[in-house]
């Protein structure tokens, strides 16, 4: 038997006078899965998370969380819903434990838990040694790690994550995913927003991509990805700088999309492989560049991403700059 | 469920008291600065100090309460700590409640030791039932003025700026060291549109052992808090519209 999916939005809208953030969205979430919506700035993701979250009235159409009405029932749905916001806003002046503390009586954990439940989770946050630090002197990752960790202290059945790795390096971002893929693990429901397409393809049990507030598609990653096979991505390394040639380049590959990736490489989208290799390597004799790799490369999300959307992929490669 | 708000109100009013209120600023501010302006009045004038002593407890309540209602708000709105409230189960409306019961607890505290001070050390025999109701609605009345003021606009320094105007505006006006009865009649019709006119009125009343007018004085700040309070739930409940 099919269980009720734990979310539903029925063609949720919200009007900022004229502009349209979120124009008639609609989608389910089934319990213990990744929902990622994913898309550019400014594409509704997080005006999304916060009508589900009540922070923000709908203008239009109808939601549920776990049945419940987000309009009618919400203060209710708020006792089985974590949040973690696009910004760490725990309270500087408290210190860790004081902050799980708080939060745990906010939600009215029973108090003969309060304690032994913020403990578990420092521990598990690896913030036990830190217990006592002010939440004002952590590192960003500490701070994101703890947001989470205070998100969690009433066991919610669903969390929305709000860009969770946004401003993290390498090391603490790659540790958040392996936490939010455990949190998986034990059957938490995970509502996740990013503008990372690798987050989403490595995290996301099933993606909603949204450009300016409509979603465009909504499939599980690999589905999605198969949608960017028979358009070729080409990358090519030069031993010299290549930015400031980006508009000859484009110029001479009019029927292909060049994208740049750093200094030194760019990425070349089209149909036509022969002609993109011929034009690169012509391009990289001419300009004196030292061509010194040429790879293929596997459809990735980002592909289907800029297939799906239209949008160009130096749009998105920006994006990944951070908001 | 009332008992789940009533809990959230409980312990945001307890953060913020520990959190922003039991600091050397607001302690300043709300204590400090009254003494000292009564004190400046006193020198001026030292063969009468119980007279200044309504006016000294109203410059108390009206300061103490007002303190860091801004911080409390807009510091919180800015940073997002105040999403985060509004993201456990209660109600915008309690999340304002809530603050309005910060400043009003930390005034009641401030207030207390004031006025205790006053009435041991110059051996005054209020009305000890008068001078809590006025004392109560005052601070809760300006504590939601403070709240008011501070959800209207978006920045700290915008609120405790506003907050300013009718802070000392109020002080000259309504009988904290002049009594409105000697002041030009357009000002005296002034003056019966603040509450601080009530505040001071009903202190002195009851500091002097109570007297019928006291009664009149608490519905005018009854009236004042509801005009403050509910509007100010209102503008927080739209901001996050």
């Amino acid at each position: 038997m099919n269980t009720p999916p734990v979310i539903q939005a029925n063609d949720l809208t919200k009007r900022y006078e004229d502009l349209v953030a979120v124009d008639r969205i609609s989608f389910d979430v089934s319990e213990g899965e990744i929902f990622g919506l994913l898309g550019p700035n400014g594409s509704g993701k997080s005006t999304t998370i916060r009508m589900l979250v009540g922070l923000s009235r709908p203008s239009g159409g109808r939601a549920t969380i776990l049945g419940r009405d987000i309009l009618s029932g919400m203060i209710e749905a708020k006792k089985q819903i974590g949040v973690v916001p696009d910004i760490s806003n725990l309270y500087d002046e408290l210190s860790a434990r004081e902050n799980l503390l708080f939060m745990a009586r906010l939600y009215g954990v029973p108090k003969a838990l309060q304690e032994q439940r913020a403990d578990d989770l420092l521990r598990a946050f690896g913030l036990y040694e830190r217990k006592e630090g002010k939440f004002g002197s952590f590192s960003r990752g500490m701070k994101r790690a703890l947001t989470i960790a205070a998100a969690l202290i009433h066991e919610p059945r669903i969390l929305f994550l709000d860009e969770p790795t946004v401003g993290l390096d390498v090391v603490a971002a790659r540790s958040l995913r392996n936490l939010i893929s455990n949190l998986r693990a034990q059957g938490l429901t995970i509502i996740l927003t990013t503008h990372y397409l690798e987050e989403a393809d490595h995290l996301c049990d099933r993606i909603a991509i949204l450009v300016k507030g409509k979603i465009v598609s909504i499939d599980t990653p690999e589905r999605l990805k198969s949608l960017a096979r028979g358009r070729l991505s080409i990358e090519f390394t030069f031993s010299s700088g290549i930015s400031k040639l980006m508009d000859d380049l484009s110029e001479r590959l009019s029927d292909s999309e060049v994208a740049l990736l750093d200094e030194s490489r760019v990425r070349i989208y089209g149909d036509d492989p022969q002609r993109i290799f011929r034009e690169a390597f012509r391009f990289s004799e001419d300009h004196g560049l030292g061509l010194e790799a040429a790879n293929s490369v596997f459809p990735s999300l980002e592909d289907a991403f800029v297939r799906i959307t239209g949008l160009s992929p130096v749009v998105m490669l920006k994006e990944k700059g951070g908001k | 469920m009332w008992q789940d708000e009533l809990r959230c109100i409980y312990h945001i009013a307890e953060k913020d008291m520990r959190t922003y209120y039991l600091k050397p600023p607001a302690v300043s501010w709300g204590i400090v600065f009254p003494v000292a302006w009564t004190l400046a009045f006193y020198l001026r004038n030292p063969q009468d100090f119980a007279e200044l002593v309504p006016g000294l407890i109203a410059m108390t309540i009206l300061f103490s309460t007002t303190a860091a209602e801004a911080v409390v708000i807009n510091f919180e709105l800015r940073l997002g700590s105040l999403e985060r409230l509004l993201l456990a189960p209660v109600s915008a409306e309690s999340v304002l409640l809530a603050k309005v019961l910060g400043g009003f607890a930390f005034g009641a505290l401030m207030t207390l030791v004031v006025a205790a001070g006053c009435i041991i050390g110059l051996d005054l025999h209020p009305d000890y039932l008068g001078l809590f109701t006025i004392s109560t609605l005052s601070l809760l009345a300006f504590s939601s003025l403070g709240a008011l003021v501070s959800v209207s606009v978006k920045e700290v320094f915008e609120a405790q700026t506003l907050l300013n105007l009718p802070r000392f505006i109020m002080i000259f006006l309504c009988g904290v060291v002049y009594p409105v009865s000697a002041m030009p009649e357009a000002l005296q019709v002034l003056a019966k549109f603040l509450p601080l006119t009530y505040t001071v009125s009903g202190l002195r009343s009851a500091l002097a052992g109570g007297t019928p007018y006291l009664w009149w004085d608490s519905l005018a700040l009854l009236a004042f808090l509801a005009a403050f309070i509910f509007p100010a739930m209102r503008l927080l409940g739209k901001k996050f519209e």
